[in-house]
């Protein structure tokens, strides 16, 4: 990584986190706990898919080398991703999956909201679309968190192992380096920073409702936004994109 | 319609003449039991299929070697996800529950369609599958949306809509790989080559070898015969293989002058007794993962349940 | 609905109507089993208006719809069959008099 262009290093960190997150809501497909709920996980897939369509789109364009969302998503290495980690970790069982979602797309419903106003046209643009999208998941899932937590005792402790587990994880969300200062001084990208504190509020008072707690707050990994990432995504992207490995000139 | 107060063979007589009338019958209307029974069977056959149609395509959903294909394959899975609860709505209108429908369907009492018992081994049966597993679907339930019991009518309407564009991008991915290299070419081939028999076999067992169709056909719960729409399939298909520079494997086809069809080598009907009796190459599987899915879910399910009379609970007692 | 529209380990049967756009009725989309209002609506978000069917959504538990009884249509429906002044078309008009 010699020269990093901020703007493209910022379309592949969103693009990528929603890749990552729609590759690993698919994985629900025909598994889900009712029919329902299996067409509810689809359609949540097929918005994070859509997203990350536009990003890399949008991505290759930044970046002028010809390459399009597909040359993006299929024939980069893991260690060129740039998801958040939050996104890549195991589907889990259904509360990991809804545990995810409450405290991904609250974020990301506020961040989009927030990134209508960018000063990138573009980014302006997906935002207006996704920032819908999250809102709904963020709502979805908050009520299923809600009937989790205060269904049964094992519904219950399932919910509370799955905060547990993927709460240390939510902080790299928060996080800023260099490229999103960058995009923060020029008005591109909204600071997260600054509505941590909202959005902390938003899901403790959901986890209240649903008679669950927080951890405290010790160990907060990081990486994921710079290409560090955990075991898991090797193999998420060794399935994905198995065929345009393969056969490198086929189209499809 | 029939009325209640009429003596029993007075009823079965009026309502012969009510549905050859072409007039639909609605749930709480006077039904033959032998009429509800058939189409409690058929419907939820046909739910069943649906959902347990959902594995074979869905294999593909996260090695999808584009994000176009992954969202158009998504999407379409879900579809059939979201027919089978069009068409379990409708069964329940004859008073059988989904819970039944679906305990049925687990124990292996109730079946379910033989085509997706079949692997899907490459990127090119996902192809084949909407091309020709939905294309013979379409076949098969253009006419049901004119069947005379009116929850399933309109069941197969909505199912209709959405089944349009199954077929659309399935002969589309099959474009994509019969113009593409010569390795997508061969996968294209192959993946006929495995789902052409399955595919016309879908239509059931030939006229003279299907007890209950007669009945279904008076009832107008089925319009066109086994071997009707199975002809009209045929007839279709091989224009689009030939669109597809691909070979339909069948050594005997040929075009009957005479009868302006496509006539077809022998069918291998013992293959799919086989595969209707339970041995299909992946029938075990399928029944494993919808038996897994249901039982990985059932403590979601329970804490929905418990949650709700909790709720109820609560509201009760700021009432109160 | 006849039966005790019970599933799902007990949950209840809904029925859905969506406004497919604004300032037209709701109409009777399907049914769908939900353990409460709320996943009803969530449900038949998913379920019914994956096309933009949908502008709004209503719910109703089925076993709170009360039907008119089928042997009562007669009764109920044949009056209004004779009331033809109440259809447009029972007037005759002249042809090239306009806004009609
Ligand atoms: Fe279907
Ligand atoms: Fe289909």
């Amino acid at each position: 990584m010699s020269k990093v262009d901020p703007l493209f290093e910022t379309c592949l960190r969103l693009g990528d986190t929603a890749l990552v997150l729609g590759q690993r809501l698919a994985e629900w497909s025909s598994k889900a706990p009712t029919v329902e709920l299996d067409i509810a996980l689809s359609n949540h897939a097929l918005d994070m898919i859509g997203q990350a369509q536009l990003f890399l789109e949008y991505a290759g364009r930044v970046e002028g080398k010809g390459r399009d969302e597909d040359a993006l998503a299929y024939h980069r290495q893991d260690f060129e991703f740039r998801n958040a980690m939050i996104a890549e970790l195991p589907k889990g069982d259904f509360a990991c999956t809804m545990v995810r979602q409450l405290l991904f797309a609250t974020y990301a419903s506020m961040f989009y909201e927030r990134m209508t106003a960018s000063t990138d046209a573009d980014l302006a643009a997906i935002a207006g679309k996704a920032e819908k999208e999250m809102a709904y998941h963020a709502r979805h899932a908050g009520e299923w968190v809600v009937r989790l937590g205060d269904g049964t005792e094992e519904s219950h402790q399932r919910a509370q192992d799955a905060v547990n587990l993927l709460w240390p994880y939510a902080h790299e969300l928060f996080q800023t380096d260099v490229v999103d200062q960058a995009m923060i001084e020029t008005g591109v990208l909204p600071d997260a920073a600054a509505f941590k504190g909202e959005w902390l509020g938003e899901i403790e008072a959901v986890l209240k409702r649903a008679t669950l707690s927080l951890p405290e707050d010790d160990w907060m990994p990081s990486g994921g936004r710079s290409g560090q990432h955990t075991e898991h995504l090797a193999y998420l992207l060794a399935e994905m994109q198995v065929l345009p490995r393969a056969y490198p000139d086929a189209k499809w | 319609m029939v009325h209640e107060a009429s003596a029993p063979d007075e009823r079965a007589e009026q309502f012969d003449a009510w549905v050859a009338d072409e007039n639909k019958v609605e749930p709480q209307d006077w039904m033959p039991e032998g009429y509800a029974k058939t189409l409690v069977r058929q419907i939820s056959q046909h739910a069943h299929s649906e959902i347990i149609g959902m594995q074979p395509e869905g294999n593909w959903i996260t090695r999808a070697p584009s994000l176009r294909r992954k969202a158009i394959l998504l999407a379409k899975v879900q579809d059939e996800a979201g027919h089978g609860l069009y068409l379990y709505s409708a069964a329940e209108t004859l008073n059988v529950s989904r819970d039944q429908m679906e305990a049925d369907l687990m124990s292996g009492k109730a079946k379910y369609s033989s085509i997706f018992n079949y692997p899907t081994l490459t990127w090119a049966d996902v192809g084949a599958i909407g091309w020709l597993v939905d294309g013979a679907a379409i076949v098969n339930q253009i006419p049901l949306c004119r069947c005379s019991y009116g929850p399933y009518a309109r069941a197969m309407i909505r199912v209709c809509k959405e089944e349009s564009f199954h077929q659309r991008q399935g002969f589309e991915l099959m474009m994509a790989l019969s113009q593409g290299t010569p390795e997508q070419k061969a996968m294209a081939q192959d993946a006929l080559n495995r789902w052409w028999w399955p595919a016309v076999q879908m239509f059931g067992p030939p006229d003279h070898d299907s007890p209950h169709s007669a009945q279904s056909m008076a009832w107008k719960i089925k319009r066109f015969s086994n071997d009707d729409l199975r002809q009209k399939f045929i007839d279709m298909a091989v224009k689009q293989a030939q669109a597809l520079h691909i070979e339909i494997p069948d050594p005997d086809l040929k075009f009957n002058e005479e009868t302006g069809h496509w006539d077809t080598g022998e069918i291998n009907w013992d293959e799919f007794w086989a595969v209707v009796k339970g041995h299909g190459p992946c029938s075990r599987e399928r029944m494993a993962n919808r038996r897994k899915a249901h039982n990985d879910g059932a403590w979601v399910r329970e804490a929905a349940t418990a949650f709700a009379a909790k709720e109820r609970a609560r509201a009760e007692k700021v009432a109160a | 609905m006849t039966n005790d529209a019970k599933g799902k380990g007990g949950w209840p049967l809904f029925e859905v109507f969506i406004r497919s756009k604004q300032g037209l009725s709701h109409v009777h989309a399907g049914s769908l089993h939900a353990a409460d209002a709320k996943m009803a609506i969530e449900n038949a978000r998913d379920v019914y208006t994956r096309r933009n069917e949908g502008t709004s959504i209503w719910v109703v538990p089925s076993d709170a719809i009360s039907a008119s009884a089928p042997e009562d249509k007669g009764t109920l429906f044949d009056p209004a069959d004779s009331k033809i002044y109440r259809h447009p078309t029972f007037y005759t008009v002249p042809d090239d008099v306009e806004c009609l």
